[in-house]
């Protein structure tokens, strides 16, 4: 006989009603299964974010770029630290060569600072960016109001800027900044464009990504008008003491025509810079190479995860076994009552059985609430940005009923295989 | 299970569907006009419980037959073997050997499922511990059998409401099993039996638990349900309880030894 949807219902609701029965004892034995879904939920959210925030934060670099940075070697820190003058980094030479490689469909050169940038009274320290206008493109570079500069401005060294984002919000609370004039060292320059918004948060300085939010770019003529060709820092130590760096460029930006050309152009750059730069005072960054990395962690990180999960679920899973043995040793006499007014061996295990899944469904539910609940507090209190997927809150409910199906088979044939006199006899 | 007796079983629970009724040799349908109003026949039952290495044979050879609406009581000493023929009778014990026909159909090959069957359709059980379930309520105890015929709700509960008014315990629906007396339990356990309409009720020393008094009362109950058609068949040791009956067996080491 088929069992119809109203008596499946009514079957649900019986083994409802024996669970609820037991509170303290359901709650305990569905214990194991919520921390194990909670857990799923919970850690796939932030490995989820956490693999998000790498990923865009890669993509800002540009998939098709390869950056190369110029790196200050610690070794002439300490050695040229108070009256040297350092020498480091890219040049005019390598741009020339590299500029040769036919993959490369442009160099864009940059030329950075950390400075104090001024408006009136207030102040914040700036990555202050001196580049070309095809900067902009190359770096996916969004302008939110005003405009970037254009090769006019860059020939004529025009003493313009582009703030970030977060310079907008810390230099004028309330005010338009189109038009206005900041300062920095002791030059001034008018605000033209402002640059929308770099979503990351907790920027993580492996990836070497700049935060685009704090920056000021301006043209690179102009930079090199006003601020010449020397960096000038603040060193490290007890004592503040200033060093002072040639540096001609701190930057370049490889736009390489085809994804699949990245890796063989990296190890040409790799190679033609070698033959000039007797130390290694360059990095080669390809964010392509880093985004399959970033993906590769995150698959471990899966794996390890999914195997813990598997772990707390199988144990969640014994957990249900053990209390559904002993329930039905419990309901012995009751099973026996139960075949003698006419229940079918399948009827026992139905009873029985749809407990089991009850007890581990609503572990899941609770799991799947306290795997929801957990992430956001993550996120409020640890700053941690988490991503919570469709999929896994799916997969670990849906998880969560295999397990109680699985565990549940056996005690509910075991008590259906009772012999219900027997059972009847039982005390 | 057997097609044959489903199929009659559930045109019994449905009367209005027409069913083609199995055709029947007419061997066999002469032997049923015969034995029309008989609803069971033992022919040679035997039983034997392994116990390990050890037999123990409970039955040796019990032929005995018994009508519709019939009032049988079944006495012996302890160990004589009545309880397992109640319950070979009831469907929950499969005889060793021999045949048994059950409203004229041989159900000693039947397997678990379709023994089930006829236990839902067709027999109630009364037995000396009530074996009512603790956490249910008197009303959903009565209901139970009626539960696995997938019957629909309403009709259930107001047949169970009924039943429970017939047996004195309306006012008593919702309470559990052990807020009640002995008595009131054992008048549940007899209301938990008609639920189905059985044609044969079967009860195991059905005032074993009870006072005098309250083992009147149920038996003044089942000898009612018995003047009404269904057949009683009640296993007790009390010479009082059997009283009420008009056909007594008398067991003795697995064979009926005597009959009144």
């Amino acid at each position: 006989m088929k069992i119809s949807l109203v008596h499946l219902i009514r079957i649900i609701r019986h083994g409802w009603k024996n669970i609820w029965l037991h509170k303290l004892r359901s709650l305990l034995t569905v214990l194991g299964i919520v921390f194990g879904v909670a857990s799923v939920i919970a850690m796939l959210a932030i490995g989820e974010g956490a693999s998000y925030e790498a990923r865009k934060m890669i993509e800002s670099l540009g998939s098709n770029n390869i950056i190369i940075r110029s790196v200050k070697l610690p070794s002439d820190a300490k050695t040229q630290q108070v009256s040297f003058l350092g020498v480091y980094g890219l040049t005019d030479r390598d741009l020339r060569k590299l500029e040769t490689i036919p993959s490369v469909i442009r160099i864009v050169p940059a030329w950075e600072m950390e400075e104090d940038v001024w408006y009136y009274d207030k102040n914040i320290s700036a990555r202050v960016v001196g580049t070309l206008p095809e900067y902009r493109d190359v770096m996916n570079l969004s302008i939110k109001t005003g405009r970037y500069f254009d090769e006019i401005e860059l020939q004529n060294s025009e003493p313009v800027a582009i703030i970030g984002s977060t310079v907008r919000t810390s230099l004028f609370p309330v005010e338009d900044p189109i038009g206005k004039t900041i300062k920095i060292r002791s030059n001034y320059f008018k605000i033209i464009g402002i640059a929308g918004e770099k979503v990351f948060a907790g920027a993580s300085e492996s990836f070497m990504a700049e935060d685009m939010n704090i920056a000021v770019y301006i043209p690179l003529t102009t930079t090199k008008l006003f601020f010449g060709e020397y960096e000038t820092k603040k060193g490290s130590g007890g004592i503040r003491l200033w060093e002072r760096n040639w540096v001609q460029f701190h930057r370049f930006i490889l736009q390489v025509s085809e994804t699949d050309k990245i890796l063989t152009t990296a190890s040409l750059v790799s190679d033609i810079l070698g033959q000039t730069h007797k130390k290694q005072d360059y990095q080669i960054v390809v964010p392509l190479e880093l985004l399959r990395q970033a993906e590769r962690t995150k698959r471990i990180f899966n794996i390890v995860l999914g195997s813990i999960a598997a772990i707390s679920l199988i144990v969640g899973g014994i957990g249900i076994m053990n209390i559904m043995l002993a329930i039905v040793t419990e309901r012995t006499r009751e099973i026996g009552i139960r075949r003698a007014v006419g229940a079918k061996r399948r009827d026992i295990i139905n009873q029985f059985l749809t407990e089991a899944v009850i007890l581990s469904a609503s572990g899941g539910v609770i799991g799947v609430l306290l795997g929801i609940l957990i992430p956001k507090a993550v996120t409020k209190f640890a700053g941690m940005m988490t991503l919570i997927t469709p999929w896994s809150i799916l997969i670990s409910f849906c998880i969560s009923v295999a397990v109680g199906i699985t565990f549940g088979l056996y005690p509910a044939r075991k008590a259906a295989g009772l012999d219900p006199i027997q059972a009847l006899r039982y005390e | 299970m057997r097609k044959d007796l489903e199929e009659e079983l559930r045109e019994q629970a449905h009367p209005n569907r027409l069913k083609e009724y199995p055709l029947q040799e007419s061997e066999d349908l002469c032997q049923m006009n015969q034995n029309n109003n008989q609803i069971i026949r033992f022919e040679e039952i035997t039983k034997v419980y392994h116990l390990g290495r050890i037999d123990i044979p409970v039955l040796n050879g019990v032929s005995c037959e018994i009508k519709k609406a019939e009032h049988v009581a079944i006495m012996g000493p302890s160990g004589s073997g009545k309880t397992t023929m109640l319950n070979i009778i009831g469907c929950l014990d499969k005889a060793s050997s021999g045949r048994y026909f059950f409203e004229n159909r041989d159900i000693s090959s039947f397997d678990d499922d379709a023994l089930s069957e006829v236990r839902s359709r067709k027999i109630g059980f009364i037995f000396q511990s009530y074996n009512l379930i603790p956490q249910l309520t008197v009303l959903e105890n009565i209901e139970m059998p009626l539960f696995y015929q997938q019957v629909d709700e309403i009709k259930t509960r107001e047949k169970a409401i009924e039943l429970a008014r017939m047996v004195g315990l309306e006012d008593r629906i919702r309470h559990r099993p052990a807020e009640l007396s002995g008595g009131q339990q054992q008048r549940v356990a007899i209301a938990r039996a008609l639920m189905n309409d059985p044609v044969l009720i079967l009860a195991d020393e059905p005032t074993g638990n009870l006072d005098s008094v309250s083992g009147k009362e149920i038996m003044k109950l089942l000898c009612d349900l018995n003047e009404r058609g269904t057949t009683l068949i009640v296993v007790t040791h009390d010479v009082n309880v059997a009283k009420y009956s008009r056909r007594i067996l008398k067991m003795l080491d697995g064979r009926i030894s005597n009959e009144d």
